[in-house]
């Protein structure tokens, strides 16, 4: 019953990792923005599930791209909403 | 006008009957609207308190006249609680999440601590739901057994009651579901989501029914001096007048069953006055017969209050009309008819630097009887804003009169820049920015090569105009909507404007192979084009003639220091590429600003490709390319006229010899397929992995004969070369394929649908000329005729049957993708690229935090790449990387 797989192994999922409090003070920063302005990320999407991403967390996600090559986002971890 | 204030905050509630009653002006009692002289009744439902529509009558609230009194509610008190349709689903949860007798949410105070709530602040946050209440339990403050609350569209409720086994339905009238939704407390509203300050749920059930005020329902009057009420007043009529026999029959003590009809009756008529559309509930009718527009219907849907009249724009200042071509007009300019250039203006402030030339125009008036007359005016404006219309005898005076401070609305005249058109607006190129040149005729006139973006042809297309009626909305137009600057498509970064159709086929005849010219045919070519200079001759001829080579001609609309080296259209990528050496002459080079070798076809300007417009743009600019057109297409029409080019049908005749290959090759092809089903029927066909034998079968076959169609094409295509014009055509990409080809002159081939050979029609059949199960080539749809020689009764029917599939599958993704780009174009119609290169809402919010993730502008890349860095080095190396 308990087979956990690591869904940041599978090869269509992007890199998520949880960042810290300075980085995303950082980041913040740099874009001149407050929390809510960031993208959003439910609290329990498996990606973020996987780094351990609390509510109030940022998480970068680091995706292959097509124009990019690589491309960061980042997304502020929020409580999914009850239907 | 007053300035604008800024929105502190919206709040959505529900009407109460206290708000109702405090906002009426009048209680309407009188079902009818006016009396034998034309006045309205007083207390009626056009009572001159809730505001006038007649001219000359002055409102009995306001005391203003018609056109300045915005009319005011009257209501309506009912005789009995009906529901408000619109609350139904509301009415239900409360009722299923509520307890019948006191009220109080069917949760304990611990119970409502698990299911719910993190609501960070008062309003917003988590609500309960029905599905956060167990069902049948009794309630845990006053320990009522619960009932099942059964609904039934549109507006009954009723409690399921078990009575010894068997389920009893009790109906609950409105006034018992009011009394119960007066019971919830407060408190328990708030973790519903509702604020009870503003929207008591027992509101959503109506004791009083508000009148709109006469002014949302004129009522007109038609050319038989009748009055027609508008659809609004026809139901509230209906209302009143059940609403006054329902008192009455109360008021006598009428049978409880009279009463309930009577009840139902009234909740008819104010659930169709709100709604005439809802489920389960049939359509009021006009007498005609025509369903009533009622409140919903006014609001919802594309002609709705919202799509319709909020959102839809309708302007002033435009003119619409058929297109036609005019080949010798520049792209950047649209031809207009000279009955719209009168009727259009602009207006011009007038100074003390224009006012003789603004007397001018005064003068000349409205009236300009042919094209060399210059522009007049229609209108003076004073400067206190009076306009005044000029015509007749007041030119003189009123020119006398202007001064710096005027402004006159001028008439079109040629150069003036204007808005063009061409729904459905896709895409940004959809409107341009043309200049203005006034024709003779009643179309508008534009160049062919300007028909890609529109998506326009000339069977009767129309196209709007708009005339930009300030300073910054004709710079605006100029800067950024000129059609020279929107050459470039940002869908691939590669030019939408080019050439088309005889554009290619001409350019291509010009260009193809060596050809020489005298001086004569050469200015002939270029007698549109602006030179200074013959280039050298190519070659002089014996008799001391100079001529000059077709490539020579095609260089000289060409910019100067232009290097590049591509494959033509034509090219049909041999193994060894020959490069200049190309028998089909489909290698260009271009080395500065000369055409050495190479055919110029669609690759080279067509629109969608244009790989020399494209580096014209590059290298020497917008305007510079906008000029490049211009004169290619002008010298292509040019190039197309010194031999003419036709298609007929006896350009798709072969010689009998082909004609006794193409029906070997057939009936060879028939054999292969008679032989493959003899193998199937036999049961030795191997099938393919994955595949049933009979799968295995029918690929087999259409690939059969689908190469048997190929071949008919090649054998067709080696007889008929560059000298047939369809030919032609199919190998410099101006229209049609080598496929077109095959099916006119060798053979139409299979027809399918759903990319499966015809199957659908009888038992085992498809028509009943075959036997049954026959799998043969002819009994499901191929064609071996060709549009030349004609089709077979059935073969005719096959193909109507395959054309069916096509039309349809056009109407319905038409239809998908155009709701497809609506929601789209909601979604992002807002978003903009800030300074940082990311992606923000009006909000600031972040979409994306780099523009496309590489921040490129995919006009100013290359079909999807930031940099060609293919075509950079070509052009500096002058050769083929």
């Amino acid at each position: 019953m308990s087979i956990r797989i690591n869904v940041l192994d599978h090869v269509m999922v992007p890199d998520h990792q949880a960042m810290s409090e300075e980085e995303v003070q950082a980041l913040l920063a740099r874009y001149s923005i407050t929390f809510d302005q960031l993208p959003k990320v439910f609290h329990d999407d498996p990606g973020v599930r996987q780094v351990n991403g609390k509510v109030g967390d940022v998480v970068r996600i680091i995706r292959q791209s097509h124009t990019a090559g690589i491309a960061e986002a980042y997304r502020l971890v929020v409580r999914r909403p009850k239907k | 006008m007053p300035s604008p204030k800024r929105i502190g905050k919206i709040k959505f509630g529900l009407l109460s009957p206290k708000e109702i009653r405090t906002m009426s002006v009048r209680k309407i009692i009188w079902a009818d609207t006016y009396d034998d002289d034309g006045f309205p009744y007083p207390q009626g439902l056009m009572d001159l308190a809730l505001g006038v529509i007649d001219p000359g009558l002055r409102c009995k609230t306001c005391d203003q006249k018609a056109a300045d009194c915005p009319g005011h509610f009257g209501h309506i008190e009912l005789a009995k609680p009906v529901i408000h349709v619109g609350y139904t689903r509301l009415i239900r949860k409360l009722l299923r999440v509520t307890c019948r007798a006191c009220g109080r949410l069917l949760l304990s105070p611990d119970e409502i601590k698990k299911v719910s709530i993190t609501a960070e602040d008062e309003l917003g946050g988590d609500v309960l739901t029905e599905k956060d209440i167990k069902k049948e339990r009794s309630c845990p403050h006053c320990g009522e057994q619960q009932l099942k609350v059964n609904f039934e569209k549109p507006t009954t409720f009723s409690e399921v009651l078990l009575e010894d086994g068997k389920k009893n339905e009790h109906k609950l009238t409105p006034a018992d579901i009011r009394a119960r939704l007066e019971r919830i407390p407060d408190s328990d509203l708030k973790l519903l989501g509702i604020n009870p300050d503003v929207a008591r749920p027992e509101w959503t059930i109506l004791t009083v029914l508000p009148v709109p005020p006469v002014t949302m329902r004129p009522s007109i009057i038609l050319e038989n001096g009748q009055r027609s009420e508008d659809d609004l007043t026809h139901k509230l009529v209906d209302i009143i007048r059940i609403n006054q026999r329902f008192k009455e029959n109360q008021d006598a003590g009428a049978p409880q069953l009279i009463i309930e009809d009577l009840w139902e009756l009234l909740q008819y008529h104010v659930t169709t006055y709100l709604d005439n559309e809802v489920a389960g509930c049939p359509p009021a009718r006009h007498r005609s017969g025509r369903p009533l527009k009622t409140l919903s219907q006014r609001l919802k849907g594309k002609d709705g209050r919202f799509r319709g009249s909020l959102s839809g724009k309708r302007v002033n200042f435009s003119a619409r009309t058929v297109i036609s071509p005019n080949p010798n007009l520049s792209v950047t300019e649209v031809g207009i008819p000279l009955s719209i250039a009168i009727e259009m203006t602009v207006p011009v402030r007038v100074t003390a630097y224009n006012l003789e030339e603004m007397r001018e125009f005064v003068l000349r008036g409205p009236e300009r009887k042919s094209l060399k007359v210059p522009c007049g005016a229609n209108y003076v404006i004073r400067p206190d804003n009076r306009r005044l219309r000029l015509g007749g005898d007041n030119l003189e005076t009123i020119a006398e009169q202007i001064e710096p401070g005027y402004t006159v609305e001028r008439q079109l005249r040629d150069g003036d820049i204007v808005l063009f058109n061409r729904q459905p607006s896709l895409h940004r190129m959809s409107i341009m920015a043309h200049r203005i040149k006034v024709m003779d005729g009643k179309t508008f006139r534009l160049n062919p090569a300007v028909c890609p973006p529109y998506n326009a042809d000339f069977d009767g297309d129309e196209m709007n105009l708009h005339v930009p009626q300030t300073e910054e909305a004709r710079a605006e137009a100029a800067i950024l909507v000129a059609v020279q600057e929107n050459i470039l498509s940002p869908r691939f970064g590669g030019p939408i404007i080019g050439g088309i159709h005889d554009h290619i086929s001409g350019i291509f005849m010009l260009t193809h192979d060596l050809r020489w010219f005298t001086k004569s045919e050469i200015l002939y070519l270029l007698k549109y084009f602006e030179f200074e200079h013959l280039p050298e001759p190519g070659k002089v001829e014996e008799d001391g003639t100079p001529m000059w080579s077709n490539k020579q001609v095609f260089s000289m609309i060409l910019p100067d220091g232009l290097n590049m080296v591509f494959r033509a259209s034509s090219c049909i990528n041999c193994d060894e590429c020959k490069y200049t050496d190309c028998e089909r002459d489909a290698f260009v080079r271009v080395i500065d600003g000369q055409l050495e070798t190479g055919t110029i076809d669609k690759k080279s300007i067509g629109a969608f490709d244009g790989a020399i417009l494209n580096r014209i743009i590059r290298q020497c600019g917008m305007d510079r390319a906008s000029q490049f057109i211009d004169d290619m297409t002008r010298l292509s029409i040019r190039g197309i006229m010194i031999d003419g080019f036709s298609f007929g049908i006896d350009d798709e005749d072969l010689s009998k010899t082909e004609y006794g290959q193409i029906e070997d090759e057939l009936s060879k092809a028939k054999d292969d397929v008679d032989r493959r089903i003899r193998i199937f029927q036999e049961g030795q066909l191997e099938p393919m992995p994955g595949r049933t034998p009979e799968e295995t079968l029918e690929m087999q076959i259409m690939q059969v004969l689908g190469k048997a169609r190929d071949r008919t094409g090649e054998i067709a295509g080696r007889h008929l070369g560059l000298g047939n014009s369809a030919v032609l055509m199919a190998v410099s990409g101006a229209r049609g394929s080598m496929l077109n080809l095959t099916q006119m002159a060798g053979c139409i081939g299979q027809q399918s649908v759903r990319g499966e050979r015809i199957m659908r029609g009888y038992e085992e059949r498809t028509l009943p000329h075959y036997k049954r199960g026959d799998r043969g080539a002819d009994a499901h749809g191929f064609i071996l005729h060709s549009y030349k020689s004609g089709l077979s009764p059935t073969e005719f029917f096959f193909h109507a049957i395959g054309g069916r599939e096509g039309l349809v599958d056009t109407a319905v993704r038409t239809s998908q993708s155009g709701y497809l780009q609506r929601r789209l174009i909601n979604a992002l119609q807002d978003l903009k690229v800030a300074y940082d290169g990311t992606v923000r809402t009006t909000m600031g919010r972040i979409i994306q935090f780099k523009y496309g993730e590489d921040g490129t502008d995919p006009m100013k890349g290359s079909f999807g790449d930031p940099v060609d860095v293919k075509g950079l080095v070509e052009s500096v190396l002058k050769e083929e990387v």
